[in-house]
């Protein structure tokens, strides 16, 4: 076999094996991303859902964040306009969840309703946009 | 001012337009007047951006709230430094920021550029034009800094509180040189096939900017790594995120094109690819803007909807099928001078490094976009997070952490047994002997066990080579061993720059060991109580919660947490951790409170505290603990690579030409001594 040959086969083996450790990767650990409404019709086409781990991004509704800090649990309901979820998260939120933010909870959504989220994330608040509101 | 500086950009619009067409239309007919002209129009563009950076500043110094950007990303009481910052703080300005480093980086091109190369220089002139052109174009159309108010607010918003933090004054310019100083190497690769001189002539010309941007790409990810771990809060350095992932895939394949370039300069091999690997990472700086302005993936960073996304978007569109004709037609002056001659030989192990770094890109590409993709595909996003990027590239990594230790040393062409035992003997050996002691000690996790043990190999070969140039200088010059040291890298700076460039590397492998025995804990304590934990090292860290104070500070509430640390009944320290409640210069608070971690550093472990809070107004304290061990490790590896990457660039040592000229006797005399050997 010609050396070209052997190195384009072990190029080809190394290709594969990204390739492999790409698919498998996104199998193993995607994760869907939805907004309240998609989530809701997912659940409704099919109640199995419920054990599957989301995430989910959406709005916080203002003057809903409870925080107990006691016991580091954070209550709250997002929405997308349409369809609005409790949520419970338990740990830190980060400095940027507030009132009105935009979201991301990833977690399972309960049998009676409400999000049990794992982690939360927030976005930069307005301040960091590119359009400034005068 | 600002009227000052909206000239200058029109200005510099107009300018730009003529710069591109005197540079090709003066290439083309090889015309002294043409191509002058759009020399001397790099020089004006840069005077002109100038200009414009510099009324935005003065308008920010002035505290001209009238101004839009001013108003939104500064305020009266922001500290002096990070007024400045703010030039590169929001969008607008970012954008004027990088135009204003491209012209000057096109100025430099054309000043330093030797005038062997000046067949280049006219398309040199015409590319960065075109790309200033770009990127006035969206300053004036997609987001103007220099926007009005319709009335003057009596005081700016202010920079966001995790902006104002003196890594992030300069981790963004760093960023910025990197990403916009891959132009420079694009703009030669597409003036070297529009004179369809290929020969190894461009990438001599560019040798210097290439690694001049890869430096600063370096910098600009490790200060960013190094801000979200002191700034963010969450006891970590890298997520994954869309806008870290868009710093680190032009590095990727710019390391790439470091590599193969050596192959193509040597060899005359993998022409096309080196085009190809330009063309991709010039436009992966580009999609990087891109893909963190448009919105079009969600980031907890980025920057809110803009039609600037769209601009990023045309430009990587037309760019892209540019580059592909103008590739294409030139694909048989491209074609290899010789041929691979066997699979055990510094050709093949850069191929194959080559291979893994693109492979690693186009995975972090594939996993960055996968949102975009699946949505379009199958109608619902499916993201992918850390996980998908640990598990695709910690293998692929640790594959290109062993190429970095057989690379430099497998002979070219082909390697001869005598030349494997030669330079890898002892380095498998000490890699063996270090696996079998990780192995002894039960080191609780695979992948770190291996990136040790290669770590181990790597180092070996390096320290090798060292030891042999050093003695071999002491033998036949006669050199006391630090001098020899000194003069071995100096008169050999790509060589042994390079190789502490690798050291760099595997410093940064085995801080980024540290994450697999990352311990975390969090509590809720009154004043006086303590809670203990573990180390990842067996020791018994206490932290004893002392009380919160409060007081005023320049333009902040601050709440302020303190911990006394003991690790294994001896004190370490008192650790403070504080929650900041940004104000304006009337005592109103400003964005959300924002958090500053305590983090006490040592070689062994990261001691990192974060006060969450302060439970109903009490002195009692939520806390997260997180032992991070071995992140020092990751900064100095930062250093190390930095410091070799500078010492490659040096300058002196002669012109490129003589440089070149050595290396190449430098291979010719290794091929003889290898023939001679077998």
């Amino acid at each position: 076999m010609r050396a070209s040959h052997k190195v384009l086969l072990a190029g080809v083996l190394v290709v594969g094996t990204v390739g492999f450790l790409m698919a498998s990767g996104i199998k193993e650990t995607g994760v869907y991303f939805l907004t309240p409404s998609e989530l809701a019709s997912k659940i409704a086409a099919d109640a199995s859902f419920h054990d599957v781990g989301v995430k989910m991004g959406a709005k916080v509704v203002s003057g809903t964040i409870e925080r107990d800090v006691a016991s580091q649990t954070i209550r709250f309901q997002v929405t997308d306009g349409q369809v609005t979820y409790p949520v419970v998260y338990r740990g830190l939120a980060p400095d940027t969840f507030t009132d009105d933010v935009e979201v991301v909870v990833e977690g399972r959504l309960q049998p009676d309703g409400t999000f049990r989220a794992t982690t939360l994330l927030a976005k930069c608040g307005s301040r960091y946009s590119s359009t400034p509101k005068a | 001012m600002t009227v000052l500086g909206q000239l200058a950009l029109w200005l510099a619009l107009l300018l730009g337009a003529w710069g591109a067409i005197v540079g090709w239309v003066g290439g083309q007919r090889g015309d002294a007047v043409l191509i002058t002209s759009a020399r001397r129009t790099t020089f004006a563009l840069a005077g002109l951006l100038t200009v414009a950076l510099v009324s935005l500043l003065i308008a920010l110094l002035r505290n001209d709230f009238n101004v839009a950007y001013v108003a939104s990303y500064s305020s009266r009481n922001l500290p002096l430094p990070y007024k400045v910052s703010a030039l590169y703080g929001g969008q607008a300005g970012s954008l004027l920021f990088w135009g204003f480093i491209l012209t000057w980086f096109a100025a430099a091109a054309q000043l330093l550029t030797p005038r062997r190369y000046a067949y280049l220089m006219p398309y040199v002139a015409a590319v960065t034009s075109v790309v200033t052109v770009f990127f006035v174009a969206v300053t004036v159309f997609g987001a103007n800094p220099f926007d009005r108010l319709g009335f003057t607010p009596m005081d700016g918003n202010g920079l966001n509180p995790q902006l104002q933090n003196p890594g992030m004054v300069i981790h963004p310019p760093m960023l910025y040189l990197g990403y916009v100083s891959i132009t420079i190497p694009f703009a030669f690769a597409v003036a070297a096939l529009f004179t369809r001189r290929l020969d190894v002539g461009w990438l001599h010309a560019i040798r210097k900017w290439t690694l001049l941007s890869w430096v600063f790409l370096s910098i600009g990810i490790t200060l960013g790594m190094w801000w979200a771990y002191v700034e963010l809060g969450w006891g970590g350095y890298w997520a994954w995120d869309p806008v870290e992932n868009a710093s680190f895939l032009p590095w990727l394949t710019m390391t790439a094109f470091l590599h193969s370039v050596m192959i193509q300069e040597k060899r005359g091999m993998l022409k096309r690819w080196n085009v190809i690997l330009v063309g991709f990472s010039f436009a992966l700086s580009i999609f990087g803007t891109f893909i963190t302005r448009s919105g079009v993936i969600s980031s907890v960073h980025s920057f809110a909807q803009s039609p600037v996304g769209n601009f990023f978007a045309w430009f990587l569109i037309l760019g892209g099928v540019f580059m592909a004709w103008l590739t294409w037609s030139r694909w048989d002056l491209l074609k290899t001078e010789a041929r691979l001659e066997s699979a055990l030989s510094r050709e093949a192990s850069f191929f194959f490094n080559n291979l893994l770094l693109v492979g690693m890109a186009f995975s972090v590409l594939w996993g960055t976009v996968f949102p975009m993709i699946s949505e379009l595909v199958r109608g619902t996003q499916v993201t992918v997070g850390p996980p998908f990027f640990n598990q695709v590239n910690i293998p692929i990594g640790l594959a290109l952490l062993a190429l970095t230790g057989i690379g430099p040393l497998i002979a070219w062409r082909k390697a001869s047994p005598g030349n494997l035992r030669r330079q890898f003997f002892l380095p498998v050996l000490v890699a063996l002997i270090v696996g079998a002691l990780l192995a002894a000690v039960r080191l609780s996790d695979a992948y770190a066990g291996i990136a040790i043990t290669l770590g181990a190999f790597v180092t070996t070969t390096i320290v090798q080579e060292f030891v042999r140039g050093m003695g071999a200088r002491h033998r036949l010059h006669g050199e006391s061993y630090p001098l020899a040291l000194a003069r071995l890298i100096g008169r050999n700076r790509r060589r042994y720059g390079g190789y502490i460039v690798h050291l760099g590397i595997v410093t940064y492998f085995v801080g980024f060991t540290g994450l697999a025995f990352k311990t975390e804990m969090e509590a809720s304590l009154k004043p006086g109580e303590s809670v203990s934990m573990r180390s990842p090292f067996g020791q018994e860290l206490t932290f004893t919660h002392l009380g919160i104070s409060q007081y005023e500070a320049l333009n902040r509430f601050v709440s302020a947490a303190s911990v006394e640390v003991t690790r294994d009944g001896k004190r370490v320290g008192v650790m403070t951790s504080e929650k900041r409640q940004h104000v304006d210069s009337f005592g109103r608070p400003t964005f959300e409170p924002s958090t500053e971690a305590a983090i006490r550093s040592d070689p062994r472990e990261d001691i990192y505290i974060v006060f969450a809070g302060a439970v109903n107004g009490t002195e009692e304290a939520v806390y997260k603990f997180t032992i991070n061990p071995l992140v020092m490790w990751v900064w100095l590896g930062g250093a190390i690579l930095v410091f070799g990457g500078v010492v490659t660039l040096w300058p002196g040592g002669g012109p490129t030409d003589r440089a070149t000229r050595r290396a190449m006797e430098g291979y010719r005399t290794q091929l003889v001594g290898e023939e001679a050997g077998t």
